[in-house]
């Protein structure tokens, strides 16, 4: 029974550390989307600010130089795609593969040409990483059974990146639901003209919205270089950037539901790790594929109006035509 | 010139070739930037794709799968639609090709296997696409969020198949046995063997010319057929579909299984004509090289082909450029194919405001 319930704790430890990433980035779309601007760009910001925090950490000896230099990084991508879908109103679905495609390549011939190395970076030392925080009290609530290990094993012990993650859905949720700037985003993304009419501008608030997603994205991609891994890795965001997106659309554009969505997602993909060549009683091994690509079939479910209906934003996707 | 016959001009021919022009200009920022000459880089790559008749043979090879995917991406757009599963698309098309080598009986002629081969492309690369298809057009959910994931599952299908299911005894890498030579799409420099003359070998097979008689059916589709007008009303305008007594709904299915069979196609290349086994990730980046070559032909088979020989041309100059210079890895193409994304589809319209300022002013008498 315990050798169970500390393999749950371990379960739910690891998919903290997994969705961290996710919760940034899916909090980046949820900005982007809300304001009428679909972001397949995710994934691209994602490798590009891991690639160049963990650049940055290597040159400067920290990783907070290393963050500040990835969030730059994302932001300018960011503002691409906001010059090609706002300014220019153009599609905002080929600019953001556009962003994923450039991200992929540059990250690959700027590690040759920086370390001269195909597609990774040096080995972070302790110091130019995120390192794991214990929280003070462990060694006292340590004793009480259960409690003192949950907080010890699932509580304690994250980097600081992670807990930022949870800190910044409330944070989230209070910029879009109580205050004016939320509001004006919300409507922005449902309906343009009224507050073009009203006086807004359209266009800044889209891009200040791209702005703070591509501030989120860069804290992800720092995360994944710099916290969660020790160096940078050709490809190393293997499509979390596309599973944010679909942790969006499953928690339907909301915070808290987004939030849980990724939760989910992250600990499909520890329990995919700890399954690993497992036999289970009765079921016997389950393929590792399968439980992979369960956020992508229940996503696809979801789309399909199975379980509940996804809405999205009503003026997504559409760039904002001025009346003259 | 009138202000609308330089309007069209301007929108057909010059907006394109600035941005062409523009990302070029922005890929030599970016060989500027690693400290690499522009100019002699340009000169490496174009030696590498047709300095030498194995270079030629490998420029033409690359060709055919980004013709294939060119041609997917586009047939989709012409109804309106992003086909961004090309990729999914691909894999799981190879998967049908590659059953059919794999389990027909080999004494057959290759007369009927390789057509065999092609139809098992097609269908399971319309299959891969129908589910998105059927959701967009039925369900509403949108076509380019459920083919990405379509991409994932792909994927995960073809790993899981090909290290539980496909991988032949004994063999440690996830790989399928071995085609029948029944199975194999004959090798160009084979062909040319066969009829006395002798070329450097390349993995340029006759699926190149397989792809060329797609380019024209697709031509012929698109412009010449009812389904193809309907298809083209429907992308132009929903209402005007429906007026016409078109059923939207219907091109829509039809229009993504058309767009998948192509990107399946990708396969009869890579598997039938060149590695004669099916393996891992034969298809990768070819799907999303399709939308660069898409967007880069507007859409037109004959731009396609052009677009996709250039891509031939950077593929395999690439490979040459990166073996000549260390500081050059093979992904400057992919950066490229971003570039070039970015510049003629996100940001197509970059020039426009200032073309039309300066080369078709509303004229004061109107």
């Amino acid at each position: 029974m315990n050798d169970l319930l500390l393999n749950l704790i371990l379960t739910l430890d690891a998919s903290f550390r997994v969705c961290t990433p996710l919760i940034f980035a899916s909090m980046a779309g949820l900005f982007a989307e809300r304001s009428g601007v679909v972001d397949i760009g995710l994934e691209g910001k994602l490798l590009m600010s891991a690639f160049i925090a963990a650049s940055a950490a290597t040159v400067f000896s920290s990783p907070w130089i290393g963050l500040l230099f990835a969030i730059f990084a994302s932001c300018i991508l960011a503002m691409i795609h906001g010059l090609a879908s706002i300014t220019f109103k153009g599609n905002q679905i080929v600019s953001g593969v556009a962003i994923n495609i450039l991200a992929s390549g540059l990250t690959m011939i700027l590690t040759l040409a920086w370390f001269k190395s195909g597609g990774i970076t040096p080995t972070l030392q302790s110091d130019e990483r995120f390192l794991s925080i214990t929280l003070p009290g462990v060694d006292i609530i340590d004793h009480i059974p259960i409690i003192g290990v949950i907080y010890r094993e699932l509580i304690s012990g994250h980097n600081i990146l992670v807990y930022l993650a949870f800190a910044t859905v409330p944070l989230v949720w209070w910029v879009v639901y109580r205050t004016r700037f939320g509001l004006r985003l919300r409507a922005v993304g449902e309906n343009p003209k009224a507050v073009d009419t009203a006086g807004l501008s359209v266009e800044g608030l889209r891009y200040k919205a791209l702005l703070i997603g591509g501030i989120l994205c860069g804290i992800g991609g720092a995360y994944i270089a710099t916290a969660h891994n020790a160096q940078f890795t050709k490809e190393m965001t293997a499509g979390q950037g596309f599973i944010a997106l679909a942790a969006l659309i499953f928690g339907k554009w909301h915070p808290y539901r987004v939030l849980a969505a990724c939760f989910l997602f992250g600990f499909l993909d520890a329990l995919a790790v700890r399954l690993q060549g497992v036999v289970l009683p009765v079921i016997g091994e389950i393929p590792v594929q399968l439980i992979e690509a369960t956020p992508y079939i229940l996503t696809v479910i979801l789309l399909a109006g199975f379980i509940g209906k996804a809405i999205p934003p009503k003026a997504s996707a559409q760039p904002y035509i001025k009346e003259l | 010139m009138t202000r609308d016959r330089r309007l069209s001009w301007i929108n057909g021919l010059l907006l394109p070739l600035f941005n062409v022009l523009t990302a070029f200009l922005a890929t030599a920022i970016v060989f500027i930037l690693i400290n690499v000459n522009p100019i002699e880089a340009t000169k490496i790559l174009i030696y590498g794709a047709f300095g030498y008749e194995e270079g030629i043979g490998y420029t033409l090879y690359y060709t055919t799968n980004f013709i294939f995917t060119g041609l997917a991406v586009a047939v989709a757009f012409h109804a309106g639609l992003f086909n961004i599963g090309g990729e999914g698309q691909a894999y799981v098309g190879g998967l049908g090709t590659a059953l059919v080598a794999l389990y027909i009986d080999p004494t057959l002629s290759a007369w009927l296997i390789i057509p065999l081969g092609i139809s098992g492309g097609l269908l399971f690369g319309a299959m891969w696409a129908i589910i998105p298809a059927y959701l967009q057009a039925y369900r509403g959910s949108h076509i380019v969020i459920t083919t990405i994931m379509f991409n994932f599952l792909a994927s995960a299908l073809m790993v899981y198949l090909l290290v539980h299911v496909l991988r032949e005894m004994g063999q440690m890498s996830p790989q399928s046995k071995d085609f029948p030579d029944s199975a194999w799409i004959p090798f160009v420099h084979d062909v040319f063997a066969g009829m006395g003359y002798k070329i450097a070998e390349s993995p340029l097979n006759l699926s190149f010319i397989i792809a060329l008689i797609f380019s024209a059916l697709v031509w012929f589709f698109l412009w010449h057929t009812r389904w193809g007008f309907a298809i083209r009303a429907t992308g132009k305008s929903n209402d005007a579909a429906v007026y016409s007594g078109i059923n939207p709904k219907k091109i829509i299915v039809v229009t993504m299984c058309i767009s998948g069979a192509l990107a399946g196609l990708v396969g009869i290349n890579e598997l039938m004509g060149v590695q004669h086994r099916l393996l891992l990730d034969f298809n990768y980046g070819y799907g999303f090289g399709g939308i660069a070559v898409a967007l880069m032909g507007r859409n037109h088979p004959i731009g396609i082909i052009i677009a996709a020989l250039l891509f031939g041309i950077l593929y395999q100059g690439g490979m040459d450029l990166a073996f000549e210079m260390q500081s050059v890895s093979r992904h400057i193409i992919v950066v490229m194919q971003g570039l070039v994304i970015l510049f003629c589809g996100g940001l197509e319209y970059l020039y426009r405001p200032i073309l039309i300022r300066f080369l078709a002013p509303i004229e004061a008498s109107e």
